[in-house]
């Protein structure tokens, strides 16, 4: 089976992967809810990481805590915890992230039961130098507390082979993002989808062990399958909706890059390993790219974005907005004017989990890949 | 002509709260001297409702604040044509309503007093909710003014030291960005009084509340949303204390005399979240006429909640945790606490909780904290749909059916703590 087969099992269904991983390593599974989840920390205590991306389609468990104007995405996790979808977790860690996520880490501590509960509140603004020191000292108290409760020192060595882990798996995962920009049509974009979702699930060496002569071997074909098709970028939050790249692609569209909190964003920037393990972890996070959630100065996301769009050659950006989500909703419109003025049309689509409405989707990106 | 008077309605005019009209007057002298800023050579700074005002007060800095603003809009009926305007610039809808209407507020000097005057600063304090991070980012660029961030991070089970520090740190660099942005330095020994002042505010402010304790209340919620203005504008003033002197001595002749808010007093309700802005005076005569008073709320309290941090003698240094602990940045059992607190302080009956589609923080959770309360306290609870100042999530006739049969359970005794007090 190559490495993307595996890739796809492992996304078709990441619980009974979790439930796998468990049985065969005895280790303990953290369940996170968001890219500023100390990711390195969890590694270094000998534990996996699983990212929960929203729910299983249902809320009615989920409905006797949470109001309808809350997103999808949370009230999809929150019922999947009630409804003990989640029972391999040993824990969770929510870090600070926005306003509904905030709140689903009280309602999840008081009525859920997935194991501790680690909340990691994390500064908000990310511009100076006593965000930094606060930063550092959260970070360095979640490991004391994470060491306590996996019942297991965390070592500066367990730390380091953990940066060089998450160092690998970012800096491959750039090489990928690279041929992708360079020839979209070497992986289909829910492919892409799918190794970025498995990186978020899978046992980070056994992934890194899978991803590497993946890229090899793409990168000895770059070329070959160079399929045309108008270039895209995709901007946004959590897409939890595999369908849309074959829409996308269906209607002439070829993603060579994106800014997703399911894509790229938690695979940016790289730990520093000259320095003391926590301060570099710290040192990422202040300068990796941002959730809107934070603040790192008032034009940051619309600077990267038109950056980030305009490196990739992208001729279009189709913006995922997931409803409810005020973040994003806030940073809508500039986002629009900046893109507008850099002269880069965009579609905006607003998307609820589970909710596809495929026909409506297909027609809007048909009609904007074709105005391109 | 005396005739053509309409007669006097002698109880309902004694009943009557008569700081009212000082209050209005103190207002608009108030929104007079921020309007009229740029001809008088003094700086306007917007602020967040829950963000430190006393810094601005010692450097002579106006402070204005968009939310309060945003209430205006609502008691105008203005929130709808404004929210449909931001949407327009492309808001989503599900986006708070104060927000959407400033936005849109900002564009065309709109709104119940023709708009807030521009901003020399922003001033955003993140004690409330992440809404304002962002909202003040959209300000920040569509006005081009500098913008400081107060981040007080949430407390969800415990507060943490790490946190004081970096408010505390926060703090300091507040002071330097106000002395770079005045253009003069910074006197502490001002901020000194204006936090006493600040204290002495909100002790008054924590006095008159607590004079609905007395049953029949001399006050209701409703009153309070009113009365609570100054306190969120003009902390740190004497302005303040004189008036909140005055209030209280009102509401002390009122229990004295035995006025109360609601007329026969049978049932004390205790209101969550913010007001219903566009239909206070609907809801207050609902209640009323089923002889129920909204004896207190979670929402004006904040605004003295946090009194127990001050200290007077370190002003500036327990800021830091007076700002971060407020009611709103606590972890929901927490504030499940505080309202359970406050039924047992009030001796209410029942509990209206607002589910606020504006407000994620302050609605998500309610769900639980209703749960929490029923089971502790053992009294009954109503939860109301609606939004603080966008009218169109507000349903009359449903809310209507949904309080009369909740008065109903209350009346018929169906409630461990519905008895008539002896």
């Amino acid at each position: 089976m190559d490495a993307i087969e595996r890739f796809r099992q492992v996304v078709a269904d990441p619980k009974a992967y979790a439930r796998r991983w468990k049985e065969r390593s005895g280790g303990p599974i953290i369940g996170t809810l968001c890219t500023y989840a100390p990711e390195e920390l969890i590694l270094a205590g000998g534990a996996l990481a699983y990212r929960i991306v929203g729910g299983s389609g249902r809320t009615d468990r989920s409905d006797a805590h949470l109001q309808s104007y809350c997103c999808s995405l949370v009230r999809g996790a929150l019922d999947d915890a009630l409804a003990s979808e989640l029972d391999f977790l040993d824990g969770v860690i929510f870090p600070h992230t926005c306003d509904s996520i905030q709140r689903l880490s009280d309602i999840w501590r008081l009525n859920a039961e997935t194991g501790f509960h680690l909340d990691v509140v994390l500064p908000v603004k990310l511009t100076t130098k006593s965000a930094r020191v606060y930063m550092a000292a959260v970070l360095a108290e979640a490991k004391i507390r994470l060491a306590t409760l996996l019942d297991r020192p965390i070592t500066n060595a367990d730390l380091e082979r953990a940066i060089d882990t998450y160092n690998a798996i970012r800096t491959t995962m750039a090489r990928l993002y690279a041929l992708r920009r360079k020839g979209p049509g070497i992986l289909s974009g829910s492919d892409m989808h799918t190794i970025v979702r498995a990186s978020m699930t899978m046992d980070r060496s056994e992934f890194l062990e899978d991803l590497r002569p993946l890229v090899d071997s793409l990168e000895g074909q770059t070329g070959a399958k160079n399929r045309s098709g108008k270039r895209i970028f995709l901007s946004g939050g959590v897409c939890n909706l595999p369908d849309l790249f074959g829409v996308i692609e269906a209607a002439g569209g070829r993603v060579v890059g994106d800014d997703l909190c399911t894509g790229s964003r938690g695979l940016t920037g790289q730990i520093d390993t000259s320095e003391d393990p926590l301060t570099a972890i710290t040192d990422r996070y202040m300068r990796r790219a941002i959730c809107p959630a934070k603040h790192a100065g008032i034009t940051r996301r619309g600077d990267e974005l038109v950056h980030q769009a305009k490196a990739c050659g992208a001729q279009g950006v189709i913006y995922l907005f997931l409803k409810f989500c005020d973040p994003h909703a806030f940073d809508l419109p500039y986002l629009k004017s900046m893109l507008d003025a850099a002269g880069l049309p965009s579609l905006l689509i607003e998307l609820e989990e589970q909710t596809e409405g495929r026909g409506q989707l297909q027609t809007r990106c048909e009609a904007f890949i074709e105005m391109l | 002509m005396p005739s053509d008077l309409k007669p006097v309605d002698a109880a309902k005019d004694r009943r009557k709260i008569k700081s009212v009209r000082r209050m209005k007057e103190i207002m608009t002298a108030y929104y007079i001297d921020a309007k009229t800023a740029s001809d008088t050579g003094k700086k306007v700074a917007w602020i967040t409702s829950g963000g430190p005002v006393e810094p601005l007060i010692a450097m002579d800095v106006i402070p204005v604040y968009p939310e309060n603003h945003g209430a205006m809009i609502g008691a105008a009926k203005m929130g709808v044509d404004l929210c449909e305007k931001a949407e327009a610039m492309g808001y989503a809808s599900d986006l708070c309503a104060y927000a959407r209407a400033d936005i849109a507020c900002a564009t065309e000097d709109g709104g119940p007093i023709g708009g807030l005057p521009r901003p020399d600063m922003l001033i955003c304090c993140n004690n409330i909710c992440g809404t304002v991070l962002k909202w003040y980012e959209v300000q920040a660029r569509y006005f081009g003014v500098p913008l400081f961030i107060l981040d007080t991070p949430f407390t969800h089970t415990e507060y943490s030291p790490a946190a004081n520090q970096y408010v505390r740190a926060q703090l300091v660099e507040y002071l330097s960005f106000l002395e770079t942005h005045c253009g003069k330095a910074f006197d502490r020994d001002r901020l000194t009084e204006v936090g006493r002042l600040s204290v002495a505010g909100q002790k008054l402010w924590q006095a008159v509340l607590h004079t609905t304790t007395h049953r029949p209340a001399p006050m209701s919620a409703f009153d309070a949303f009113f009365h609570l203005a100054l306190i969120v504008t003009l902390r740190g003033t004497q302005t303040v204390v004189d008036y909140y002197t005055e209030l209280l001595a009102e509401m002390e002749t009122r229990v004295a005399e035995g006025i109360s808010a609601v007329p026969e007093e049978r049932f004390r309700l205790l209101w969550d979240n913010l007001p219903v802005w566009y239909r206070t005076r609907w809801l207050a005569e609902k209640f009323a006429g089923h002889g129920a008073c909204l004896v207190a709320d979670t929402y004006t309290s904040s605004w003295c909640g946090a009194m127990p941090y001050l200290d007077e003698s370190d002003f500036l240094g327990s800021m830091a945790e007076a700002y971060s602990r407020i009611y709103i940045n606590l972890g929901t059992d927490l504030m499940a606490d505080m309202v359970v607190e406050m039924v047992s302080t009030y001796r209410a009956d029942g509990l209206v909780i607002h589910s606020n589609r504006s407000c994620k923080p302050y609605s998500l959770g309610q769900y639980d904290i209703q749960r929490i309360v029923q089971e502790r306290c053992g009294i009954p609870s109503l939860m109301i749909e609606a939004d603080m100042t966008d009218a169109r999530n507000f349903s009359e006739s449903q809310i209507e059916t949904r309080i009369d049969a909740f008065m109903e359970m209350l009346a018929t005794g169906c409630s461990p703590r519905s008895r008539p007090f002896p």
